[in-house]
């Protein structure tokens, strides 16, 4: 085996230097000219200001907001203890809960006590795959309109037409579900409450 | 279920036929060495290394030359993961792995596996990302390959010394298939949002004024080639459910599409090289009707949901959500599962331990058949040429025919080589569970409890052993019963297999080739997909029952009967 050393060290390196290196970086550059934007993390500014990113989502538990899914993220507090810290984006994760987890029911049962509401889109109770899902199911989007009508004093007519709007369809008509993204619906109030 | 949602599933499995097909040709025009477009840059390469491509290797040498390779490469990737605080590219200033995790991320790389007892986005530097994790993707799905295609030259002629060159194979694959491959892929996930930059996180006030701090980097190449080489270890914990690693339900076709055309595709290399398409067509026949059934498995019972939510006034319309993104919806969730781990991919786009018991016993049983539907790159098809040896063997007992495939003779020192590599496979698999979930450290590990808690566990040492990479996340991997455990296990899942059957290439090579007689066993026709798909139920599969039946079946029964734990 030893004397196939040489040619085993020198091709990893060569190839480190031309998939580790070369272009990896050629595709940084080439990101920069082709799409801007994507290639940086699609961000969203406000003034200058980063205010996230169109593919992240981040928590909102103002009534006067569209509210994302649950997020399961933790993170370590001073104490060494883990604590939820939904849509830490420097993070990512799930709960990991099985179907029969004891603790999955529990948190279903608070969160649709919380809501209020007898019946609900799976979306709006569960937690994300990767706790930082940007959509919201249409469904879940309309059944928050009241408490957001009420909060802003808007008509809900206007708030069911501002979601019809930003509400995606299927991919071609055909791939994935159709969604709405929040941090964009949320902007989009905004302007409406500007009017 | 809906008509859509099949829908999703069958149009992404017809663009998969619609590239393997053309696909395979290629390889064998690449495996042949009849592309050689980029000539100069090989001689380079060559000449730099001191090696000649048509040096002629007998398997062993072959053997040694790859595991040299992964040897040396392996021992690179611990250094770059202990010692990136030094290293440049690192702007959120990640400091060393430690040396137990940095051991278990170099051989879950080396391996193929890509198993992560680690979160990307806060234990690795961009740099590790890029020249130590992105080159393994490359260098081990070019080892894989490399050894798919030296077994399939077995076939090829009579009498047969030699194999190939391993460096000619490797340097070849690299740069023909896998660099081009990833090249355009990446273009099309940076067009889709996945980011490709250096800069180091980004910085957010949010709308209610917080601060969110969001994590990039340089995703979109290494996202493209861990797909496409079968790898699956991603930029970030929540792998390819996190948005920037898969944005779109487009990205997700594509993503969805590249994990399991170059393993289809070599199965028609097979057909292309031996010179009888056919045989080729078969082998993809019996892969592609087990990964359908399995895909429809998953998607009844993800879309069917889960009843104890049900209860609560879940509504049931998208299925059983949890652990899933809005995009994706439950369809296209339950196809990626049975893709990532048909295959040994282990990239994930919804989280299998929050899947239904029925939903997630199929990725676990996909894995424990050895991943041949359509199996790793390369992986796959050495492992489903394994299984059609036994296939021919077994017809050769009930008929008392001498068991040929594709005409050489198949005798006892090729079947016990053949079930060396699959008993490896179960003996790991099961020992390694029952072992692990008979220590404290074992039990403390589990995420759930009741039968998940077995299922986690036994999930685990699939995954590992079939070099997948998925988990069912519960599970805390970090500990040092697992770290070393689960990596002797990568190691025997990945080398205790492919050795065996690289001996068996060297011993059917030296075989003459038979011509085809009326005693033959057509082996390219409807009976023999069903006799093979038997096979690889029966014997690689039904050693798992016991096991599988103490875990997700025992679950789906409690779930039923609305037991919690």
């Amino acid at each position: 085996m030893v004397r196939h050393f040489r040619p085993a060290a020198v091709l990893v390196l060569l190839f480190t230097l031309l998939t580790g290196l070369a272009l990896p970086l050629g595709f940084v550059g080439l990101g920069r000219v082709v799409a801007p934007f994507a290639a940086n993390g699609s961000l969203l500014r406000a003034d200058g200001q980063v205010i996230g990113s169109r593919l992240i989502g981040q928590n909102v538990t103002e009534p006067g907001y569209f509210h994302p899914r649950p997020s399961a993220i933790t993170t370590t507090d001073a104490k060494g203890n883990t604590v939820p810290d939904p849509y830490d984006a420097d993070n990512s994760g799930a709960s990991n809960l099985a179907p029969t987890s004891k603790a999955l029911i529990e948190r279903v049962k608070a969160a649709m006590a919380a809501l209020g509401q007898p019946r609900v889109p799976a979306d709006m109770v569960t937690t994300s795959a990767s706790g930082l899902d940007p959509d919201i199911s249409p469904e879940n989007a309309l059944l928050q309109i009241p408490r957001i009508a009420a909060a802003r004093g808007l008509p809900p007519a206007a708030l069911r037409a501002l979601v019809a709007a930003h509400t995606t369809g299927r991919a071609l008509g055909l791939f994935g579900a159709p969604r709405v993204n929040v941090l964009e619906l949320n902007l989009a109030l905004a302007t409406l409450r500007r009017k | 279920m809906t008509l859509n949602g099949w829908m999703q599933i069958f149009v992404i499995l017809a663009l998969v036929a619609a590239v393997a097909l053309p696909l395979g040709t290629y390889l064998a025009a690449v495996a042949e060495g009849r592309v050689n477009f980029l000539r100069p840059v090989e001689s380079v390469f060559y000449r730099l290394a001191g090696v000649d491509p048509d040096e002629p290797m007998g398997w062993k040498t072959y053997a040694a030359a790859l595991m040299a390779l992964n040897l040396l490469h392996f021992v690179l990737l611990y250094l770059m993961l202990r010692f990136q605080q030094f290293l440049p590219f690192n702007p959120a200033g990640i400091g060393p792995m430690s040396p137990r995790l940095a051991l278990n991320t170099a051989i879950s790389f080396v391996t193929n596996t890509n198993w992560q007892a680690y979160a990307g986005e806060t234990a690795l530097s961009y740099g590790s990302q890029m020249w130590g994790l992105t080159v393994h993707n490359f260098l081990s799905a070019a080892t894989g390959i490399a050894a798919a295609i030296m077994m399939v030259r077995a076939f090829c002629a009579g009498g047969l010394k030699t194999l190939g060159n391993f460096w000619a194979d490797i340097t070849r694959i690299t740069l023909y298939v896998l660099i081009p491959m990833a090249a355009a892929m990446t273009v099309f996930l940076i067009i889709c949002g996945v980011p490709q930059t250096l800069a180091g996180p980004a910085h957010a006030i949010t709308l209610e004024g917080a601060h969110q701090v969001i994590a990039r980097g340089p995703i979109a190449f290494q996202e493209a080639i861990k797909l496409l080489g079968t790898n699956g270890g991603g930029f970030f914990n929540a792998n390819s459910a996190h948005p920037f690693e898969n944005p779109t339900p487009l990205s997700n076709v594509v993503e969805t599409w590249s994990e399991i055309v170059i393993p289809f595709a070599l199965v028609f290399m097979l057909g292309r090289m031996v010179r009888a398409p056919r045989q080729g067509y078969a082998i993809a026949a019996a892969m592609a009707m087990i990964l359908v059934a399995a895909a429809g498995c998953v998607y009844a019972a993800e879309a069917h949901g889960n009843p104890l939510l049900a209860h609560l006034g879940v509504g049931h319309a998208m299925g059983n959500m949890e652990g899933k993104e809005v995009r994706f919806g439950t369809a296209m969730s339950s196809l990626f599962t049975v893709t990532t781990t048909g295959t040994s991919d282990g990239a994930v786009i919804a989280m299998h331990d929050s899947f239904t018991p029925l939903g997630g016993l199929v990725p676990m049983f996909l894995m424990e058949l050895g991943e041949i539907t359509p199996g790793g790159v390369g992986s796959g098809l050495y492992g489903m040429l394994v299984y059609a040896l036994l296939a021919v063997f077994v017809a050769g007992l009930m008929v008392g025919r001498t068991p040929e495939y594709l005409g050489k003779k198949v005798q006892a020192k090729e079947i016990k080589l053949a079930m060396l590599a699959v008993l490896i496979l179960g003996i790991s698999i099961l020992c390694g569970t029952a072992y692990a979930l008979n220590t404290r450290s074992g039990l403390g590990s589990l995420g759930n409890a009741g039968p998940h808690g077995l299922s986690e566990m036994l999930y685990a040492w699939s995954s590992a052993t079939a070099n997948n990479g998925s988990a069912f996340g519960g599970l805390s991997a970090d500990t040092k019963l697992l770290d070393y455990g689960l990596a002797l296990a990568m190691v025997l899942g990945r080398f205790g297999f492919m050795i065996p059957t690289l001996a068996i290439a060297g011993s059917l090579a030296a075989k003459p080739k038979l011509p085809e007689s009326a005693g033959t066993f057509p082996t390219d026709g409807p009976l023999f997909v069903g006799l093979l798909i038997g096979v690889v139920i029966i014997l690689g599969g039904l050693q798992f029952l016991p096991a599988l039946s103490l875990g997700p079946i025992a679950e789906h029964f409690v779930m039923l009967a609305g037991k919690v734990f």
